[in-house]
Parts: structure tokens; C-alpha cells; sequence
């Protein structure tokens, strides 16, 4: 278990490498989905090469963006916004209990 | 038809009662025993349940009813089976907690979860229902923290209101059709509705499913694991057996995945975000069972067999870091990864199955709920669907580890999750990678035979590209999708807030206007008081002794009146 650990470091000491690593991967797979036809057409998109990773950042972007907006905009409330409805704990105070509770 | 007691029959016991009567004993041995047993008896459910070939086992009738606790089929038994090996993993991962409370209602549990895809009949289907809501609750209120006793109120409120829903649909299913057999329901009207509501919040699906987000991450660390396995599950089963190809659960379907992915982005606790990613890919499979084709009902078969075995892994390591950690929170957490490796590295196989990375085992079943909307040309849901899949990866595969075990130095110098904990996750794992790598393992429960093959050339390329560019997105946008320290409303808040702040109003105008209307009577009634006294009070005019004098004055008065009228 201490390799692992070493081992993972090791990773994220050369984490510049495995990204470029990894640009030149996803580089690769477009090229290759455009040079390869998939074999489907039941959607307009099924042809055209690369799609998969346009519609994967679009949807990544639009995910966060959207999500973020609504929280700020209408969802987000502070964390003991519904606390004054807890009930009253006279064990809260015992020892042992940590403010995530009891992990046991 | 008709052998009482007939739970026992032909060499088959029902696995469900092995489990109940077995749990019993718990409480009886201690320690090393007490694990032993416990071990034990988890392997000889999952033999029970193993055993169990198709066909009908139990049945009897009960006061005029043909009850069928025992009916075994390809459908019933896909589900029974994964139950039963996360029912064994769930123990091993459970062993070191002392508490037998939650052992025992954790296996009352998965025994009922097991009753339920066994029943033949919907009165046994909701006697084990109601059973698996009557033990769940326990699981959330063991944890013992004021927040778990409130959450597990209200878990069993919202899944009250399901079984009232689910009786009332069945009574008039029994007075409609005269049976109360459970195959596909071939009725309309209140009956259909009023099970398929019943069922759907069960599934969590929006706007009936806060009840899952609002009780999960305050269950304990080990009972939250059969917490994400069964209810949602069982729900699922019962809609593929009563209600495949109803139309408006693509729709509903397609929603949840997205919604739950929506609310992953706002969580800030790292079980939160789990859970909003149960309802997320429950979606797929409610999706699954509203397009009703043999391929979507296998996809949603064998997704919910893939999901509960990765979801399991997500749980367990995001229990294991709260249970090393005391913090269960994005903005608390951070570089733990070196001192917990292996849970790290166990807990990215639950995330790449969980994303439908090619080799795991999400890939084989979510793919196949997705082809099933291609093969029937559903262009916006597969792209509904597949936007999920993108979130899906986003968020248990990147935010979530990158928050927890990754990016800031928490300062926390946590030791690596214990022994028994790290072995669960490491057989859920396995079966993540194994039916990713060898999926006809699975294909052959299926319910109908599996004419699919997720390993074409076209899907690989696709989902790779798909989670890679969101991956890319994930990075570029780093600095703007950490946890917020808040909490973010959802539907839950109509009955936490809104319907207290209704009450309290009703209570507080309805209060002022009856004491409006009591004052206004008491006006009237000091009013007609006040006038009595005028007039027959001590000093009214009616109440005055007049003397005789004037009595006489008034005789004389008269008298003289009718001389006169006698003389005119």
C-alpha cells in the first residue's frame, strides 16, 4: 500500500507529461473517429467526425455553467439554512461525537 | 394453489425468511462469533437465492386470496442475485461496526428487498414494501445525530405516503379486475396511476425523489451502502414488471438524469453528490422501462445490476474517507490520496464504471439503454441521456475524487481504511471490471436474450471521446466547479419550509380572524347585555315598581276614556 502511494505520487509529479500525454491521446481519437466511419446513421450527428468530443465539452460546459447559475441565482442557501427545525439532542455533547456524527 | 405454509416447499426455502429468522439470532453472539455468523449467513442467502430456479415455489391462499410469495423468473431472479451478493458485501464492509440494531435491521432489509422481486402477487409485493421502508429507517437513524433522526422522520413520512398510494392502487385494482396477481398492469384509470406513484417514489423520480438526497448521506457510513442498493432498485423492478412501455417514464426518466446531475454540480457533501447521481442514473433505467423494447428492458435490467455494484464501491469509499476523516465535505477535504491509496484507487473503478469507460462494467449496461433510444430514433433523449453521461463522469469521476483525494492540502493526515472495508470494495470492484471485460457473464440473466454488442468501433470511439472532452472541460473550467460551502434547495423544501411556513400562516391569520370573530360576538353580546340592563336592570324601565297611585291614575284615565267614547 506505501508503493501505491509512492507509485501515485510518482504520477503527480509528472503530471505536465501524462497531460500531454493525454492531449496527444484525445488528438488521436478524433482524427481517428473522423478517419474510421462508426457504422451508424440513425442520428445527422452519427457521420460527422468528432462529434463525440465536441458534444462531450459542450455538455461538460453547459453542465457547470447552468448549474452553477441556478445555484447562485435561486438553489444556494447557507449550509444551517434548515438547522432551526432540528430536534433538541441532549446527547449531542457527549464525547466521541464529532460534528459529522458518529462514523460507527 | 392452496398449501398453507407451503414458504418451505419442494426443497425450496424462501430466501427472504432464511435471512428474517437468521438475523434474529444476531443479537445472541458476540464478537469474533457474531462476525462469523454474520459472514455465514449473508453466503447462505446469496446459496438460497442462487439455487432458485424459475418457476413458482409458495403459494397459498389467505383469506381468499391467492397469495404467491414465491415466484421465480429471469426477471426476478437478475435482481434477487445482485441483491444477494451486496447483501455479502455489505456485511464484510459492515464487520467491524458493533451495533446490532443496524445488523439486524440491515438484513430485515435486503430480505425484503428480496421478498418483493419474489412476489407473485401485490399483496405480498406490499407487505415486504412496507417492511423494507420499516427497516431502512434504521440505517438513517443509527448514525444518532440530531440531523439523522429529522431526515429519518421525513424518509418515513414521504415512504408512508408511497405504500398508502400503493394499498389504495391496489384495493381498486383487486375491486377492478378481481385478482391480485402482479404481471403487467392491463387496466387505466385511478388503480394504474395510483401504483405507478406509488412505485415512481420508490424510484425517486422528480419531483417525488427528495426523499433519497435528503436521507442518504446522513445514514451511517455501512448502512448507506444497502441503502443505495435496494429501495431504488426494488422500484425498479417493479416498474419493468408492471409497467414497461409506458410512455411518459422516457420522459420522466430522461429529466432525472439530468436533475441529478444539475444538483451534483451545487453538492458539497460527498454522499450528496453520490445520491443526486443515484436519481441520476435511476433515470436511465426508468427511461429504460418507459421505451418498453426487449432491448431497453434488458439495458435497464442489467443497469441496475452494473449500478448497484459500482454505487456500491462510490459509497464505501466516500464511507471509508468519512470514516478515516470525520469530514464528509468537498471544501474540507483534499490530498488524502497518499494516505489512502488503495481506497482511491478502488474508489476510480467504481468512477470509470459508474462513467461507461470501455472495460468497465457501466459501459456494457448504460450503453445499452442508450442504443435502445437510437434503435427507436429518440433523438432528444438520447442526447438528454448522453449530456448525463457527461455529467456522470464530471462529477463522480473527476470533482468528486479531485476534491477529495486530490488538488489543496487539507492538512489531513488520515491512515488507510480498514482491512475489512478496503475487501468489500475490492469484490464490488472486481465485478465492476469483470462484467465490463466479460459482459456476456451478465447478458445471460437478462430477462430476454441479449442481441447487443456495446464493443463496436462506433460506441468506443464515441464514449471515449465523450469523456475525455469532458474531461477537458473539467479542467479548463477548475477554478469555477469546486463545492460551495452551501446547501442547495430542492423539492424537499415544500415540506421542510414551505408547507411549516403555510401552516404557520393558516395558523396565525386563522388565529387572528376567529379572535376577530370572537370579539366581534362578544360586542354584540356586551351590545344586547347592556341594552337588557337598560331596560330590565336595576334601574331599567321595565324593571322600575311603579306605585299604586299610578295604577289608579291610569283605571281613572281609562274609565274617563270610554265615558267619553260611551257618551259621543
Amino acid at each position: 500500500m506505501i508503493h501505491m502511494g509512492k507509485f501515485l505520487e510518482m504520477l503527480v509529479r509528472n503530471a505536465r507529461t501524462l497531460t500531454w500525454v493525454m492531449l496527444a491521446l484525445m488528438a488521436g481519437l478524433v482524427i481517428a473517429d473522423v478517419l474510421i466511419p462508426t457504422g451508424y446513421g440513425r442520428f445527422p450527428w452519427d457521420t460527422i467526425g468528432g462529434f463525440g468530443a465536441f458534444y462531450g465539452f459542450v455538455s461538460c460546459v453547459l453542465i457547470i455553467v447552468v448549474s452553477k447559475l441556478l445555484g447562485y441565482a435561486l438553489l444556494y442557501r447557507p449550509e444551517d439554512y434548515y438547522d432551526d427545525a432540528l430536534p433538541r439532542d441532549e446527547s449531542a455533547n457527549e464525547p466521541g461525537q464529532t460534528p459529522e456524527g458518529r462514523n460507527d | 394453489m392452496t398449501e398453507p405454509g407451503a414458504l418451505v416447499s419442494g426443497g425450496w426455502l424462501h430466501p427472504s425468511l432464511l435471512l428474517i429468522l437468521g438475523a434474529l439470532l444476531i443479537p445472541l453472539l458476540r464478537d469474533r462469533m457474531q462476525q462469523g455468523y454474520r459472514i455465514l449467513l449473508s453466503l447462505a442467502f446469496l446459496w438460497a437465492v442462487w439455487q432458485t430456479v424459475p418457476g413458482i415455489h409458495a403459494a397459498f391462499g389467505f383469506l381468499g386470496l391467492d397469495l404467491v410469495p414465491g415466484r421465480a423468473d429471469k426477471l426476478s431472479l437478475v435482481f434477487a442475485y445482485v441483491f444477494a451478493l451486496i447483501t455479502v458485501i455489505g456485511t464484510i464492509y459492515s464487520l467491524h461496526v458493533k451495533d446490532n440494531v443496524q445488523h439486524v435491521t440491515a438484513y430485515i432489509y435486503a430480505a425484503a428487498a428480496v421478498g418483493v422481486v419474489f412476489a407473485g402477487d401485490l399483496v405480498t409485493l406490499y407487505v415486504f414494501w412496507e417492511l423494507m421502508m420499516l427497516a431502512s429507517v434504521w440505517l438513517i437513524w443509527r448514525r444518532r445525530t440530531p440531523e439523522s433522526y429529522a431526515a429519518g422522520f421525513r424518509y418515513l413520512l414521504v415512504h408512508a405516503v408511497s405504500g398508502v398510494l400503493l394499498l389504495a392502487g391496489i384495493v381498486l385494482y383487486y375491486t377492478q379486475t378481481g385478482s391480485i396477481a402482479f404481471n403487467q398492469m392491463d387496466i387505466t384509470g385511478p388503480a394504474f396511476y395510483l401504483i405507478l406513484v406509488g412505485f415512481m417514489i420508490n424510484a425517486a423520480v422528480p419531483p417525488l425523489h427528495a426523499w433519497l438526497t435528503d436521507a442518504y448521506p446522513e445514514a451511517t457510513i455501512t448502512g448507506a451502502i444497502f441503502l443505495s442498493a435496494f429501495t431504488t432498485k426494488t422500484a425498479v423492478y417493479v416498474l419493468l414488471r408492471g409497467f414497461p412501455g409506458t410512455e411518459l417514464l422516457v420522459w420522466l426518466g430522461a429529466i432525472m438524469a439530468l436533475w441529478g446531475v444539475v444538483y451534483a454540480v451545487l453538492a458539497n457533501d460527498i454522499r450528496r453528490l453520490l445520491a443526486y447521481h443515484i436519481i441520476s442514473q435511476v433515470g436511465y433505467m426508468v427511461a429504460g422501462v418507459g421505451m418498453g423494447t426487449a432491448i431497453a428492458l434488458n439495458g435497464t435490467a442489467s443497469h441496475a445490476f452494473t449500478h448497484i455494484l459500482y454505487k456500491a464501491v462510490l459509497f464505501m469509499g466516500a464511507g471509508a474517507v468519512i470514516h478515516m476523516t470525520g469530514k464528509s465535505k468537498l471544501t474540507e477535504l483534499g490530498g488524502i490520496y497518499r494516505y489512502m491509496p488503495m481506497t482511491f484507487l478502488l474508489y476510480m473503478i467504481g468512477a470509470f464504471s459508474i462513467s461507461a469507460f470501455p472495460l468497465f462494467s457501466g459501459f456494457v449496461s448504460k450503453t445499452m439503454v442508450v442504443e435502445a433510444a437510437a434503435v427507436d430514433y429518440r433523438a432528444w433523449i438520447w442526447l438528454m441521456l448522453t449530456m448525463a453521461s457527461a455529467g456522470t463522469f464530471l462529477h463522480t469521476g473527476l470533482k468528486l475524487p479531485y476534491f477529495t483525494f486530490m488538488g489543496k492540502d487539507s492538512g489531513l493526515r488520515p491512515k488507510e481504511a480498514p482491512w475489512n472495508m478496503l475487501l468489500a470494495m475490492g469484490i464490488a470492484a472486481f465485478f465492476c471490471v469483470f462484467i465490463g471485460v466479460y459482459p456476456n457473464w451478465l447478458y445471460n440473466f437478462l430477462p430476454s436474450p441479449v442481441d447487443y454488442n456495446a464493443y463496436t468501433v462506433g460506441h468506443v470511439l464515441w464514449e471515449l471521446q465523450l469523456l475525455l472532452f469532458t474531461g477537458l472541460g473539467f479542467f479548463l473550467l477548475l477554478k469555477y466547479v469546486g463545492g460551495d460551502a452551501k446547501i442547495s434547495l430542492d423539492t424537499d423544501w415544500i415540506y421542510r419550509r414551505a408547507l411549516p411556513r403555510i401552516v404557520g400562516w393558516v395558523r396565525r391569520v386563522g388565529g387572528a380572524a376567529w379572535t376577530g370573530v370572537v370579539r366581534t360576538l362578544q360586542r354584540s353580546l356586551e351590545g344586547a347585555v347592556v341594552t337588557l340592563m337598560r331596560h330590565h336592570g336595576p334601574q331599567g324601565i321595565l324593571a322600575r315598581t311603579w306605585p299604586t297611585g299610578s295604577m289608579v291614575l291610569w283605571v281613572a284615565v281609562i274609565l274617563a276614556g270610554s265615558l267619553l267614547l260611551y257618551y259621543l
